[in-house]
C-alpha cells in the first residue's frame, strides 16, 4: 500500500452491516466475493478453505467456508450464532455481521442487527420477494437500519433481465412502503461472477446505479447517529483524591447523541437537578466542545450528587422520565416469557427490576399481522407494557436508538432473555 | 452541525474506554491481563485513556509462562512501573511445582497449560472478569465470541450457549465461581492495532521490529533458536532479519522474515500481508482446525 493511501485509511470512517439472507441466496458467496475482491482473503485461510473442500470431496473454493467458525458447526454443516467479519478499503473500514438464517433467524438478526449502519438484503432473482425477504425487511425497520439495500442477486441465471429486476424491486418497494424504511438502494447483482459488487461487469450496462462496494464506501453516515438532544449517561464517577485533585469529581461516560459546549447549561435525570457544564477532558488534554460518540469525561459547576445510572441532558430539553413504558420485544431465550415475573433491565447504565405487565400484539413477522397471545417465545416480537421499579430516561427508539434501547435478564440464570425498544407513548 | 471527523480509530477507542467503563463500574472484581505483547499494550493505553486522571480500579496481572521473551517481561516491568498499577504475576513454575501441569519435556510449548495457572489465579483472586486483548480476527473461533465472553465454574466456554449481545448494553452478571471475559478490542485488527500504536506513540518490545536472529526452518515456520529450540538433525541455524508479529512462548512463536525497522514500515507490511498474523507465527494454531476453540473451550484466554 502507498504512502498517500495508508494516510487516508488512518482518517477513514467505520461503518458496520449486516447481510441478511440464506445460504441458498449466495450470502457467503456475496461475503466471500467482497472479501476476496477487497483482497481480505489471506493465504493461509484460502489454503484451509481449498484443503476443507476437497475433504468434503468438492471441487475449487467453497467461499462459504469462510464464514464457517466452529467445529460444532462443521461437524453438524450448519451455522450458529452471529459472526464478525473484518475488511477494509482505501477509503472505509468495515464490520460484517454474519447471521445465518435458519429458524433461529429472528434473534440472530436482531443480534447483528443491533450495531448496524446498513443491511443488505438478499434476493434470489428466480424466485423474487420471498415470505423471508418480507422478514428480513420488517426487522431491518424494527431494529431502525437506518441503510437498506436489496441486492437482487443472481442476475446471470435469469439472462440479466432488466424487466425480472424491476417487477422485484416494484414488488419489494410496495411492501416497504408500510414498513418504516426511508433509505433503499436497489443492486441487481451476480455475487457468484462479481458483477455489480466490486466491479460492475459488463452485462448489466442497463442499470446506472451504483455498485454495492461503491455505496458501502461513499454512504453518508454521519447522520445515522442523533445529533440533536445530547444525552450522557453517567458510567463511572472519577474521584482521584490526590493531594493536587482533591476536589476533582469527573462524570465518565460515553457521549450517545448530540453535543456539548463548556458552559452549556444542564440537567441530570431523573432527578432534575440541574447545573453547567465546567470543564470536558479527554486524555489529551481538555476540549471546548464534544460531540457523539465520545468517550468523556465532564465535570461541573455545582456539587450535585450524580452517580452511575444517571443521565445528562441539555437543560431545556423535555424528556420522559417514567416507570411504565411501552416497547417492542424481542424474546431471546428458550425459556417463555413469565407475564408478571420479576425481571431485571439494563438501560443505558442504568439496572433494576422490571415486571411486563402486558402483552399488547404479537408481530406475525411474515405478514405483519398482529395477534393475541399469552406467552412469548423464543424470536416472537411483540408490543409490551413495561413497568419498572425505578424511574428510566425515556427516549423513544425511533428518535434515539441509543438510549432508546434496552435489555431484559433473568435475575436466576442471568441470561439476556429479551431486547426492547421504547415506543412512543 | 461541524464536527470533526470520526474516524474508525476515533470508534474503536470510544468503543473499548465505554467497554472498560462498564467493566470497572458493574464487575466487582475484575483484573486486566497484561503480556508486555502488542495488544495488551493497547488496553493499557486505553484503560489510561478510560480512567486517569484516576487509577485503574483493577490490578493488572500476568499469567507467566517463564518461556517468554526476555525482552518482552523487561519491557513489561518498565511499563507498569511508569504506570504506577499493581501488577500479579503468576507463574507457571508453580502450577508445575505443585503438580497441576505436568510437561512432557521442559522444552515443550507451554501455551495450552496456561489456562491452568489462569484458572488458578482467577480462584486465588476470586476475580470475575479478566479484561483480555484478543481480537475477533485472529482466529475463527474468536470471530465467534462475544465482547463479554461468559465462563462456567470450570472456566469453559460454550460456544453453542453464549448470551446475545445487543447494540452496546453488556450483560456483566456472573453467580459466585463463574467468571467473564473481556475483550475490548474485538473489533481491531492486527492493522488497526499498529495504526493505533503509531498514533498514540506506544512503545513497545524491540522483538517487533526486524533484528538479525538465529532461526530455523520447521514445518511451515521459522523458529528462533533459543535454550528451548535447538536444531534436530537435518536442520542448520541461519542469520535472518526477521520481527515477531505475536509474542508468547520461545518454543512456539515463530518470526516472520522482514526488514519493518520501525512502526510505519510495519503497518506498510500488515496492510500487505498476505498471511494471517496467526498462521504465520503459531505453530500450535496449526496443529488441528479446531485448536484455537479446543483451547478456549478448556478455559484458555
Amino acid at each position: 500500500m502507498l504512502d498517500s493511501e495508508r494516510t487516508s485509511l488512518a482518517q477513514s470512517e467505520l461503518l458496520r452491516f449486516i447481510t441478511a439472507g440464506s445460504v441458498d441466496d449466495g450470502k457467503s458467496t456475496l461475503i466471500g466475493r467482497l472479501l476476496h475482491d477487497s483482497k481480505s482473503i489471506f493465504e493461509d485461510q484460502l489454503t484451509s478453505i481449498t484443503h476443507t473442500t476437497r475433504k468434503r470431496g468438492s471441487e475449487g473454493v467453497d467461499l462459504s467456508l469462510l464464514t464457517d467458525g466452529l467445529q460444532a458447526e462443521r461437524e453438524q454443516g450448519i451455522t450458529i450464532d452471529v459472526a464478525y467479519r473484518y475488511f477494509a478499503t482505501p477509503r472505509r473500514k468495515f464490520i460484517i455481521a454474519d447471521t445465518p438464517g435458519h429458524e433461529q433467524y429472528t434473534r440472530n438478526m436482531v443480534t447483528g442487527a443491533s450495531t448496524a449502519n446498513l443491511a443488505i438484503i438478499l434476493i434470489d432473482a428466480r424466485k423474487g420477494v420471498l415470505t423471508q425477504s418480507r422478514r428480513h425487511a420488517y426487522l431491518a425497520s424494527l431494529v431502525g437500519i437506518p441503510h437498506l439495500v436489496v441486492a437482487i442477486n443472481k442476475m446471470d441465471l435469469v439472462e440479466f433481465s432488466q424487466s425480472i429486476f424491476e417487477r422485484i424491486c416494484d414488488e419489494f418497494a410496495a411492501f416497504a412502503q408500510k414498513l418504516d424504511l426511508r433509505n433503499v438502494t436497489y443492486i441487481p447483482m451476480s455475487a457468484l461472477n462479481g458483477d455489480m459488487v466490486v466491479e460492475r461487469g459488463d452485462r448489466l450496462d442497463w442499470y446506472q446505479g451504483v455498485t454495492l462496494m461503491n455505496l458501502l464506501e461513499t454512504l453518508s453516515i454521519e447522520d445515522d447517529i442523533n445529533r440533536d438532544d445530547f444525552r450522557f449517561p453517567v458510567q463511572w464517577v472519577c474521584r482521584p483524591h490526590t493531594p493536587e485533585l482533591h476536589d476533582f469529581r469527573g462524570y465518565m461516560g460515553r457521549i450517545e447523541s448530540g453535543s456539548i459546549k463548556v458552559g452549556d447549561y444542564i440537567k441530570v435525570l431523573p432527578s432534575g437537578l440541574s447545573s453547567r457544564i465546567k470543564e470536558i477532558w479527554v486524555y489529551e488534554g481538555a476540549l471546548a466542545e464534544a460531540f457523539a460518540p465520545q468517550s468523556v469525561t465532564l465535570t461541573i459547576e455545582d456539587q450535585l450528587d450524580i452517580s452511575r445510572g444517571d443521565m445528562l441532558a441539555k437543560a431545556e430539553e423535555t424528556l420522559r422520565v417514567t416507570k411504565n413504558f411501552d416497547a417492542m420485544l424481542c424474546w431471546l431465550s428458550e425459556q417463555p416469557l413469565d407475564l408478571g415475573r420479576k425481571y431485571l433491565i439494563k438501560q443505558s447504565t442504568r439496572m433494576a427490576k422490571v415486571i411486563i405487565d402486558q402483552i399488547g400484539y404479537r408481530v406475525d413477522v411474515n405478514t405483519l399481522v398482529h395477534e393475541d397471545v399469552s406467552v412469548l417465545k423464543m424470536n416472537d416480537i411483540a408490543r409490551v407494557t413495561l413497568k419498572v421499579q425505578l424511574n428510566l430516561v425515556c427516549d423513544d427508539y425511533a428518535r434515539n436508538r441509543a438510549t432508546g434501547c434496552f435489555i431484559i435478564i433473568d435475575e436466576n440464570t442471568n441470561n439476556t432473555v429479551a431486547a426492547g425498544m421504547i415506543m412512543p407513548t | 452541525m461541524n464536527h470533526p471527523i470520526f474516524t474508525h480509530l476515533d470508534a474503536l477507542e470510544s468503543e473499548a474506554i465505554h467497554i472498560m467503563r462498564e467493566v470497572a463500574a458493574e464487575c466487582g472484581n475484575p483484573v486486566l491481563l497484561f503480556s508486555g505483547g502488542k495488544d495488551s499494550i493497547v488496553l493499557l493505553r486505553l484503560a489510561e485513556k478510560a480512567f486517569r486522571p484516576g487509577r485503574f480500579p483493577f490490578p493488572l496481572m500476568h499469567i507467566d509462562t517463564e518461556h517468554n521473551f526476555p525482552e518482552v517481561i523487561a519491557f513489561r516491568d518498565r511499563r507498569v512501573n511508569e504506570l504506577g498499577e499493581r501488577l500479579i504475576v503468576r507463574s507457571m513454575e508453580d502450577s508445575i511445582r505443585k503438580g497441576r501441569v505436568v510437561l512432557r519435556s521442559e522444552t515443550q510449548s507451554r501455551n495450552a497449560f496456561q489456562s491452568v495457572t489462569l484458572l488458578d489465579a482467577i480462584a486465588e483472586f476470586s476475580f470475575d472478569a479478566c479484561i483480555g486483548g484478543a481480537r475477533r480476527d485472529e482466529e475463527k473461533a474468536r470471530a465467534k465470541e462475544r465482547i463479554f465472553s461468559f465462563r462456567d465454574e470450570f472456566g469453559q466456554w460454550d460456544p453453542k450457549n453464549q448470551r446475545p449481545e445487543l447494540w452496546d448494553i453488556y450483560n456483566t452478571r456472573t453467580h459466585p465461581g463463574e467468571n467473564i471475559r473481556v475483550f475490548p478490542i474485538s473489533n481491531w485488527t492486527e492493522l488497526d492495532v499498529w495504526e493505533y500504536i503509531a498514533r498514540e506513540r506506544l512503545e513497545v518490545p524491540e522483538i517487533y521490529f526486524a533484528h538479525n536472529r538465529e532461526v530455523i526452518r520447521r514445518a511451515t515456520g521459522l523458529l528462533p533458536v533459543s535454550h528451548l529450540v535447538q536444531p534436530q538433525a537435518g536442520e542448520k541455524i541461519e542469520q535472518l532479519m526477521v520481527r515477531f508479529r505475536t509474542v508468547g512462548d520461545m518454543s512456539c512463536t515463530c518470526p516472520v522474515e522482514s526488514h519493518a525497522a520501525n512502526v510505519d514500515a510495519i503497518i506498510a507490511e500488515t496492510a500487505m500481508t498476505r498471511i494471517t498474523e496467526r498462521g504465520a507465527t503459531r505453530m500450535d494454531d496449526q496443529t488441528s482446525e479446531a485448536s484455537m476453540e479446543l483451547r478456549k473451550k478448556e478455559g484458555y484466554f
